[in-house]
């Protein structure tokens, strides 16, 4: 539905684009201390579909993501101002924290398994939401892995510590951990930077898929992941948001000249 | 050269310890007939009945209360020094616990005699002597190992792991006590066989105030003496027999010391395994 719309936009680009907003930012800044991390963001994260957020290392990427499931609250000293929503509702104000993370989930940049067995990893989520019953884990647990294209791999062996697993499929098993909570929104921080070619094939392919059932927010400093995943494209230069559009456009027309400069190389 | 040289004087030492205890200990218990040595629960040196095992049951009890009282605290303390508490806090406690494992024993027993005997005489029954007051104090001064031993296990754990958990919805609190504390959980583990250590060994404030009758008690409330207490207490005077019975108690301690630092390096070496 959404794609067919998004389709027909692009035959006849004079038409709005109708896509519904999942999260939004609204004249966001964002201070660690003294330092002014976020400079009036403003921007729409459309539903069901992938966002990539670009730019140069410390243009405040991984912090705006962290914004958005408000893992900032750790920092000592961090600071937010202006609006962050979701479906509508202000997440510092109207969202309890623990359910807001439910529903906006997170995957590192590093994987991050916990050191216990595969099938603890994947069961930790929904049993801190309440889901106690075997059966129910049993189902849960099998799906999530299925659904991050790893249930093969590990099948056999979920009794066994996840730490044994290669980087790329702890990488898996940390985006079916976030599944697990059956999340509305997935914020994956460079997920794929530490990865081989491979693995980062099948984490593109996932994300893909992905975008009928959530909604995506992903980093990356890999331009052609951004062209090959993403719908939408923000690119970000110290702290400000330089631009956004769609991700075709903003690649081959882009509209400020320091995005031109950047998308094609010339710095960053 | 230099290092060889120094480790050698300690292993010298221990080897020295060890000959001087064993050769003056063990004659004294096979004289005495070692069941009788272990098992007696009679410690009469003036008709020559020396059983220890009131003893031995008395540093058990006051080891197990000291870790009753010590470790709950000491690992809570080092879970919110280790993750909840603010940098302004945590300047305030690290040197208030470093503080605490630099106190002299005799100032701790100074302590339990003044202020812990008269409370738990006014408030509990018995004469406050005892093995309630030997174990709360106890429990006092092994928090500072206990604490230490576990922060630093918990902070050895990855941050990405508490991270992790928060991100997926889970409170601070679950995340400390699912992720973080199994995480760490053979570190901990090792302050608490630290703490036994240190427990079991301690003499001069265990004497200041657990009454140190040599009779198996019967309640918390009554005194007990452990055996480094029996040592301390009789040695000044003893002779013979009866001195060869104290070293004889010295090898006694000395092998529960050497099985709990085995049992130390064993859970250490099982935490770098995985
Ligand atoms: N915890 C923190 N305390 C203080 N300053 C921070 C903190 N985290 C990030 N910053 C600063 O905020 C700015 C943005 O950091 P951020 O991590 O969001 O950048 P980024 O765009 O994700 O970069 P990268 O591509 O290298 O990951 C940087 O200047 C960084 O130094
Ligand atoms: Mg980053």
């Amino acid at each position: 539905m959404m794609q067919e719309i998004k389709q027909d936009a692009r035959i006849a680009p004079s038409l709005p684009v109708i896509s519904e907003t999942k999260m939004g930012v609204e004249e966001l800044d964002l201070f660690y201390g003294e330092f002014q991390a976020l400079k009036d963001v403003t921007l729409d994260f459309p539903k069901n579909e992938v966002t990539a957020l670009i730019g140069p290392s410390g243009c405040g990427k991984s912090t705006l993501l962290k914004a958005l499931n408000r893992m900032n609250d750790l920092v000592d000293g961090c600071r937010v101002d202006g609006l962050v929503s979701l479906d509508g509702d202000d997440i510092y104000r109207d969202v309890p924290v623990n359910d807001l993370r439910r529903r906006v989930g997170m995957v590192f940049q590093q994987p991050n398994p916990f050191p216990m067995s595969i099938y603890d990893n994947i069961a930790f989520g929904p049993r801190t939401h309440g889901i106690k019953g075997k059966a129910e884990l049993d189902v849960i647990v099998e799906q999530s892995l299925r659904d991050a294209a790893i249930w093969d791999e590990v099948k056999d062996r979920l009794k066994k510590s996840a730490l044994g697993l290669s980087g790329g499929q702890q990488q898996r098993l940390c985006i079916a951990r976030a599944l697990a909570v059956q999340p509305e929104v997935l914020l994956l921080d460079e997920s794929t930077s530490a990865l081989d070619p491979i693995s980062t094939a099948k984490i593109e392919d996932l994300v893909v898929e992905f975008a009928s059932k959530y909604t995506v927010i992903m980093v990356t400093h890999n331009m052609l992941q951004a062209l090959r995943v993403s719908t939408k494209t923000a690119f970000f230069l110290l702290g400000e948001m330089v631009e956004a559009g769609d991700t075709d456009e903003l690649f081959t027309h882009p509209k400020d000249s320091r995005t031109a400069d950047y998308v094609s190389g010339r710095f960053g | 050269m230099l290092f060889t040289l120094a480790a050698a004087i300690s292993i010298l030492a221990v080897a020295l310890i060890c000959v001087f205890l064993f050769a003056n200990g063990l004659p004294a218990m096979f004289q005495i007939g070692i069941p009788e040595f272990l098992l007696g629960t009679t410690w009469k040196p003036g008709s020559d009945m020396y059983g220890i095992f009131p003893m031995i049951v008395g540093s058990i009890y006051v080891t197990a209360g000291a870790i009753l009282v010590g470790v709950p605290a000491g690992i809570l303390t080092a879970i919110y020094l280790s993750r909840f508490a603010g940098s302004r806090v945590a300047s305030v406690l690290r040197p208030g616990i470093e503080l605490l494992a630099g106190i002299p024993s005799v100032v701790y027993g100074f302590f339990g005699l003044m202020v812990l005997v008269p409370f738990i005489r006014a408030t509990m029954p018995g004469r406050g002597l005892s093995l309630l007051a030997a174990s709360m104090l106890l429990g006092i001064m092994i928090l500072p190992t206990v604490i230490t031993v576990a922060k630093n296990a918990l902070d050895a754990v990855p941050k990405s792991y508490y991270e992790g958990a928060l991100a997926l919805g889970a409170t601070r609190e679950r995340a400390v006590f699912r992720i973080l504390v199994p995480a760490a959980f053979s570190g901990i583990m090792a302050a608490v066989v630290l703490g036994v250590g240190r427990a079991i060994g301690e003499t001069m404030a265990v004497v200041m105030v657990a009454g140190n009758q040599p009779v198996m008690p019967n309640s918390i409330f009554e005194g007990v003496r452990t055996m480094t207490a029996n040592i301390v207490m009789e040695m000044g005077y003893a002779a013979d027999l009866h001195r060869g019975a104290l070293i004889a108690t010295g090898v006694v301690l000395f092998v529960f010391i050497m099985l709990i630092s085995l049992l130390f390096s064993a859970i250490k070496k099982r935490g770098e395994e995985r």
